[in-house]
């Protein structure tokens, strides 16, 4: 794979540098057949490092992950080698299975078979709060 | 299907509805003796709360209803194992509307989300009890008359205690109300309770002193200091006189000042101020058998 060259596929740009690895486990790009590259510390002019990851097909990305955990990034979509879109990300409204709930007191510590999710609350200060029990999201 | 599971699930206006309608039952309650006849109300409590049950199974009897009773749901062979998920598919089939007590917080919602019935949350943990703000709310209303320009204090355990949490979020909506905030150092309240009051543009002050602004207080709420959430059992002692209510206490209170407690007390209020005309505690829980009468009519759709 020529990692210049996508005909048709998907680059994730202005990654914060060192975050390309914990992206490209989230969004499960482990699991695509198609090539896929992670290309870490390249010299950027707005943020000094970043990484890069470009995926040479199309595919549905989650953008609601990809918002949460980069919401610095740019998804450009490649169409005949040609830039044919380029996505800013925003914070999403909800996360399902993203981040876990740790209140020892709330129903999915008991409930393994819910789902995990977290409303944003408060968007100016990024604060994701438990549906069920409305502890606020840690960062990890 | 229509829930109620925090109190944030009902607008002002509702909530204002609900309350013309308790106070409808209590001048009317022949009105309202068989408005619920042929209907089920399940109370789901999975860990003992024997008062607020009662209070419930009371409000649905009052409307001539029928009451479905599972007061050890969480140890009854019925749910031993399940999922709540699947309990309150179970109870639909049964119940036209379900009570649900839970010691983990969020279950009542786990609940609504499967349920085809409403489901009210008659508490999950120290998380919410939408039920008791609705009590609290009607003892207001009726004593004051209004909900506007109120200086209310809050005092105890502000730090841990969401009943003080949904009835600053409830009152927060209206003008011209001012938070006393009295507490120890150790219970004060959270930072983002106090940001909710900023933002609806209303006043706050916070002492660890309750006699300091007992004479402007239109309201005082009490709420119980608990010896588990101080590190060490000094510092409990120290303080938990200094947020004991007594006659002496209330020397500089204004003479129509109303004495709120979510209750059980321990001894945060002394017997002695159960004689003053100004203790509203008893009349709180009369006031939130009402109110779980005037919600459960607004969920069943049978309020007219
Ligand atoms: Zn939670």
């Amino acid at each position: 794979m020529n990692i210049d060259s996508i005909k048709n596929g998907i680059v994730i740009d202005h990654i914060e540098a060192g975050k390309g690895m914990e992206i490209y486990s989230l969004l499960h790009l482990d699991l695509l057949d198609c090539p896929v590259a992670i290309i870490k510390n390249v010299t950027s002019r707005k943020m000094g490092k970043k990484d890069i990851i470009k995926i040479d097909a199309e595919i549905n990305l989650d953008m609601d992950i990809l918002g949460y955990v980069a919401p610095e990034a740019t998804v450009d979509i490649i169409k005949n080698g040609e830039l044919c879109e380029k996505k800013k990300m925003t914070l999403p409204e909800k996360l399902t299975d993203v981040i876990f709930c740790k209140n020892p007191r709330c129903i999915t510590t008991t409930e393994q078979e819910l789902p995990h999710i977290f409303n944003l609350t408060n968007k100016a200060e990024k604060v994701y709060r438990c549906a069920y029990c409305e502890s606020r999201a840690t960062e990890n | 299907m229509r829930s109620v599971i925090d109190i944030k699930d009902l607008s002002t206006q509702e909530i204002e509805q609900i309350i013309t309608v308790a106070e409808d039952i209590i001048k009317n309650p022949d009105k309202y003796a068989h408005k619920c006849s042929g209907k089920k109300l399940a109370t789901l409590f999975f860990e003992p709360s024997t008062r607020t049950r009662l209070s419930f199974e009371a409000a649905m009897y009052e409307l001539g209803g029928n009451v479905l009773s599972m007061s050890d749901a969480g140890s009854s062979s019925a749910s031993k194992g399940e999922s709540v998920a699947d309990t309150a598919k179970v109870i639909s089939c049964y119940a036209d509307i379900i009570a649900m007590r839970h010691p983990k917080e969020g279950a009542p919602l786990v609940a609504a989300t499967n349920a085809s019935v409403p489901v009210i949350n008659a508490g999950d943990g120290g998380h919410n009890h939408p039920t008791q703000t609705l009590a609290d709310l009607l003892t207001i209303h009726r004593e004051k008359g209004h909900f506007d320009n109120l200086t209310v204090g809050l005092c105890g355990d502000l730090k841990f205690g969401r009943t003080v949490h949904s009835l600053i979020n409830a009152l927060s909506r209206y003008k011209g109300i001012n938070f006393v905030l009295i507490s120890p150092e150790e219970l004060k309240i959270p930072s983002y309770v106090k940001n909710e009051i900023k933002k609806c543009g209303l006043e706050y002050v916070q002492t660890k002193d309750l006699l300091e602004y007992m004479p402007k207080l239109d309201i005082l709420y009490m709420t119980r200091v608990q010896k588990e959430r101080f590190f060490n059992e000094e510092d409990y002692l120290r303080l938990k006189d200094s947020y004991i209510l007594t006659p002496e206490k209330l020397a500089t209170a204004k003479s129509d000042l109303c004495i709120m407690h979510p209750l059980p007390r321990v001894n945060e209020i002394s017997v002695a101020v159960d004689k003053d005309p100004r203790a509203c505690y008893f009349k709180q829980v009369l006031n939130g058998k009402f109110m779980r009468m005037a919600l459960m009519l607004k969920l069943l759709g049978l309020e007219d």
